[in-house]
């Protein structure tokens, strides 16, 4: 039955990006592991690392879009499940450390030898097991967005107050998490990871399997999100979007749907931290700031809120664009950032999604020869409008 | 046995007053040189004896040897006091008051003292200021006194209080009897009178003073000395009962200069302006170069830079405001989160420019005078630059009431609030009402960042740490309300500063945040909700 749900994910363009980004898992490797330096298509490692990190990016935009694009409900706190997930995964990497830290103590991480903590602490227990720390990173983002949502979404908080007070949720991670005592590595975070699952995390082969991991896990998170936003539930969605309280005077339990969607995407959130922290090696409570959450918001409003492919071209081109920036001219990359948000707003409110479909929805045929010649690129969705 | 003391008492009183009734030029002179001679312990014995003269003449010289500056002539061997002035010194005969100008370093030999020696002359010289003219310097000495465990002094400590008529000379001249009683071996009744005494004094020093002479009293005593220090523990208490409520207060004073422009933007034009915190940095960057311009230009109005400031923040921050309205914010009405998006990338650009202008780096602006400072007022300590900035936020909050309340701007500005429609129909320019109101809420972010640039630093990073405070602040008090934003500042700074003593500051800006949290899912329209039509928006 789920592969029934997860096929009818496959229909449309969305099958063609998913089929591509397995592709990409299979060839990328390939690339980088079987073919000489010299040649023509060899990818560096570098970029295996630095493709690996957009994809975890582009998932996240993905779990944005499901709430935002699909729900109404702008979270400028997602990047606090990210970084939740990543945490979880943190803390598997940290045991995995054992006696080969800078005190050789085999069970404590360095920073609580450091602190002169004498045990471990009981929320730490389990993570030196993958599938315990494994089932966190979806759990415990997921919980904190049921906690959060229950309340929430019962009183009816919506629109820009549910913004604000996500905002608050970020930053209070971020207050609590840079506590040393809080027993996450305070101020430095937890780093110098050594191996996962048995596996040099310093080797190419892991990179490539790790860039492998976060393609595949992207691209069944796209099929999932395709088959649910194509499902009942998923036109439930759309309608709460477009009319919150039409939905409800329907009899659609609205506050239930919008949970659901809610943890559904702080689950995927937390898994693209998870995938994130091995491949750049560090998670510290900076993850937990609020202008990092914001950023995802604009990868997502730049690709086009309201389309499934439109964040994971925002959050690939807008990290590219920032990559490039801060290499060639990093102290105008902020400028370039800023003036995104405002353009993006202003002259392209369906991003680039938008520019791709833009003729056909005006003129009522399909005028844009881009689209025409690449029809997956067309949005199924338009952006809708805020509450 | 009593009236042998009495003679001594006298005797040393005596000597303590007049100064000069037994010591001659020629007893002294030997003493002086002998400081001279001999090594520190010989030395510490010499100044025993010196105090024990009573002669003020001494004072200069023991001062002197303190200070480092008393030294040995080596072509005569006399001891001397010096005066450096340039590279050579001037040396001055102790007694005789002869002045030797231009000596080299090398003709002199120093002597040396220890740190004990100085304590030790200190306090012997302290003494001596019981008796001093000056009053200032009677007090200063006899505050010296409390802490003096030198139980000795105490006869002389009371022929002094008989001849005191300062009030407040006579009280911690008590207060350091009563100090030096309990030491003592008097008797129950006099120790009774002397904890009560100290009680009397309270604060800190009464309450360590009781704790140290605990363990030597008799066990009558020791319970009243119990019973005071319980008294003296709920006292400070409230005092720091009290110091709390006045740091809530100025945190929320703080808040409140940090919202309060926000309350206008956000809370009565309903606009999510995240670059909200970037005008309050712009105030406190024009602080930065107005205090520039005028060291370089005149430097004498330095400490009224402040005064400049103010207008100027308040139009750099508002034609910001004006110019952002006009160009981004107009387009986006009815769009709110899509204005916080445009807003925020315009607070990202706001802040790489300053970064690019002025430096990533903190900026030092300058504390005027008249702003530095503390008043001690009982247990309480309030710095000058708190309650300016407290007055400064009230100032503020009424100026706004009443132009919000009382202009006809203000009129404007409700109505087009209220109802877009209906005010257009009647004549109201309101693309220009958004406008100004707009520049007047950026305005005042921009007078708020004068403020909080004397008590933070200035950084591109400056409005970062406002911003989210800022909106907890205004959600909380109610959109579209003025008193709401008053009485969430202040609740909020006086809850943060209860809890940072239970939990730590951190966990305390936590906890708050939490707070306010659940607090917007029980009341999502905030403490002072709005009633009626408005409300419907």
């Amino acid at each position: 039955m789920i592969s029934r749900f997860l096929f009818k994910g496959l229909q449309g363009k969305i099958g063609w990006v998913a089929g591509a980004i397995l592709l990409l898992s299979v060839l990328v490797p390939f690339c980088n592991l079987m073919l000489p330096e010299s040649h023509l298509l060899y990818v560096p490692d570098y970029a295996v690392s630095l493709f690996g990190k957009y994809l975890t990016y582009a998932l996240l935009a993905l779990a944005l879009d499901l709430v935002w694009g699909y729900c109404g409900i702008l979270s400028l706190g997602h990047g606090a499940f990210f970084a939740l997930g990543g945490y979880a995964m943190g803390m598997y990497l940290m045991r995995q450390i054992g006696p080969r830290g800078v005190y050789g103590d085999p069970i404590l991480p360095d920073f609580m030898v450091f602190l002169n903590w004498s045990e471990l602490p009981w929320y730490w227990w389990g993570f030196d097991q993958f599938w315990f720390a494994a089932l966190m990173t979806l759990l415990v983002p997921g919980a904190l967005a049921f906690v959060f949502g229950w309340f929430a979404f019962r009183s009816r908080v919506t629109g820009v107050y549910l913004s604000i007070i996500t905002q608050a949720l970020t930053f209070a991670l971020l207050l609590a998490f840079f506590r040393n005592d809080m027993g996450f590595g305070g101020n430095n975070g937890l780093t110098d990871f050594k191996d996962i699952l048995g596996y040099s995390l310093q080797t190419g082969t892991t990179r490539a399997g790790l860039f492998a991991a976060s393609a595949i896990a992207l691209a069944v998170c796209l099929m999932l999100s395709s088959a649910l936003i194509r499902s009942r539930l998923g036109k439930v969605l759309i309608a709460i979007r477009e009319s919150e309280s039409r939905a409800r005077f329907l009899g659609y339990r609205v506050e239930h749907v919008k949970l659901f969607v809610f943890v559904l995407s702080a689950m995927m959130a937390g898994l693209a931290g998870a995938l994130y922290v091995p491949q750049v090696g560090i998670i510290n409570p900076g993850e937990f700031a609020p202008a990092n959450s914001i950023e995802v918001v604009i990868w997502t409003a730049i690709g086009g809120r309201g389309t499934l492919i439109g964040p994971l071209l925002g959050a690939i081109s807008v990290n590219l664009g920032k990559s490039w920036f801060t290499a060639a001219l990093p102290d105008y990359w902020l400028f370039a950032l800023g003036a995104l948000f405002v353009a993006v707003t202003l002259f392209l409110p369906r991003g680039l999604m938008g520019l791709f479909s833009g003729y056909s929805t005006k003129s009522g045929k399909s005028g844009n020869p881009l689209t025409r010649w690449l029809p997956f690129l067309a949005s199924d969705r338009t952006g809708g409008k805020d509450q | 046995m009593f009236p042998i003391r009495l003679l001594l008492i006298g005797a040393l009183i005596c000597a303590a007053l007049t100064g000069q009734v037994s010591a001659h030029h020629e007893d002294l002179q030997p003493k002086i040189q002998a400081l001279a001679a001999g090594s520190l312990k010989d030395r510490a014995r010499t100044v025993e004896a010196l105090l024990k003269t009573g002669d003020s003449r001494i004072i200069p010289v023991l001062q002197h040897l303190a200070a480092g500056s008393l030294y040995v002539r080596k072509s005569d061997g006399l001891v001397v006091l010096t005066h450096k002035t340039g590279a050579s010194y001037d040396a001055t005969a102790p007694l005789t008051g002869e002045v030797t100008a231009g000596l080299a370093k090398r003709a002199l030999k120093k002597i040396k003292a220890n740190n004990s020696l100085r304590r030790r002359i200190k306090k012997g010289l302290s003494l001596f200021a019981l008796s001093s003219p000056e009053e200032d310097e009677r007090l200063a000495a006899a505050q010296t006194l409390l802490t003096s465990k030198d139980i000795s002094i105490l006869p002389l400590l009371e022929t002094r209080l008989e001849a005191e008529q300062d009030e407040e000379i006579r009280t911690a001249l008590l207060e350091a009897k009563a100090a030096m009683t309990l030491q003592s071996d008097a008797s129950d009744a006099e120790k009774t009178a002397a904890i009560s005494i100290l009680e009397e004094m309270g604060g800190r020093q009464a309450m360590s003073l009781l704790s140290q002479v605990e363990p030597l009293l008799s066990k009558a005593v020791k319970e009243q000395v119990l019973a005071a220090k319980g008294r003296l523990e709920s006292e400070r208490q409230l005092w720091e009962l009290l110091q709390n409520g006045w740091y809530g207060l100025s945190l929320g004073s703080v808040l409140l200069l940090a919202s309060i422009g926000l309350a206008i933007t956000f809370g009565v034009m309903g606009v999510i302006n995240m670059a909200h915190g970037e005008m309050v940095m712009i105030g406190a960057y024009t602080t930065y170069t107005v205090q520039t311009v005028i060291q370089s230009v005149a430097p004498g109005l330095l400490e009224f830079s402040l005064l400049f400031a103010l207008p100027l923040a308040f139009l750099a921050a508002g034609s910001v405001g004006f110019a952002m309205e006009r160009g981004v914010i107009r387009f986006l009405y009815g769009r709110p989160l899509e204005t916080l998006l445009a807003t925020w990338g315009i607070s990202l650009f706001l802040q790489q420019a300053v970064r690019t202008i002025f430096g990533p780096t903190n900026q030092e602006v300058i504390n005027p005078s008249w702003m530095s400072g503390a008043i001690e007022l009982g247990g309480l300590s309030l710095t000058l630059n708190r309650i300016w900035i407290l007055l400064f936020a009230i100032a503020v909050f009424a100026a706004l009431f009443l132009l919000i309340k009382r202009s006809h701007m203000g009129l404007q500005m409700r109505a087009v609030t209220q109802n877009r429609q209906m005010a257009s129909s009647m004549g109201i320019r309101t693309p220009w009402v958004d406008a100004f109101t707009f520049a007047l809420g950026s305005g005042i972010a921009g007078i708020a960042g004068v403020a909080l640039s004397q008590i933070g630093n200035v950084s591109p990073n400056l409005g970062q740490t406002y911003i989210i405070d800022s909106f907890m602040v205004v959600v909380f008090g109610g959109v579209g309300n003025l008193w709401g934003t008053l009485i969430g500042a202040l609740s909020l700074g006086i809850a943060n500063k209860f809890m940072e003593p239970l939990a730590g500051a951190v966990l305390a800006k936590i906890l708050v945040l939490a707070f306010i949290i659940l607090f917007i899912q029980k009341r999502p329209s905030g403490l002072f909700a709005l009633k009626g039509r408005a409300a419907q928006s």
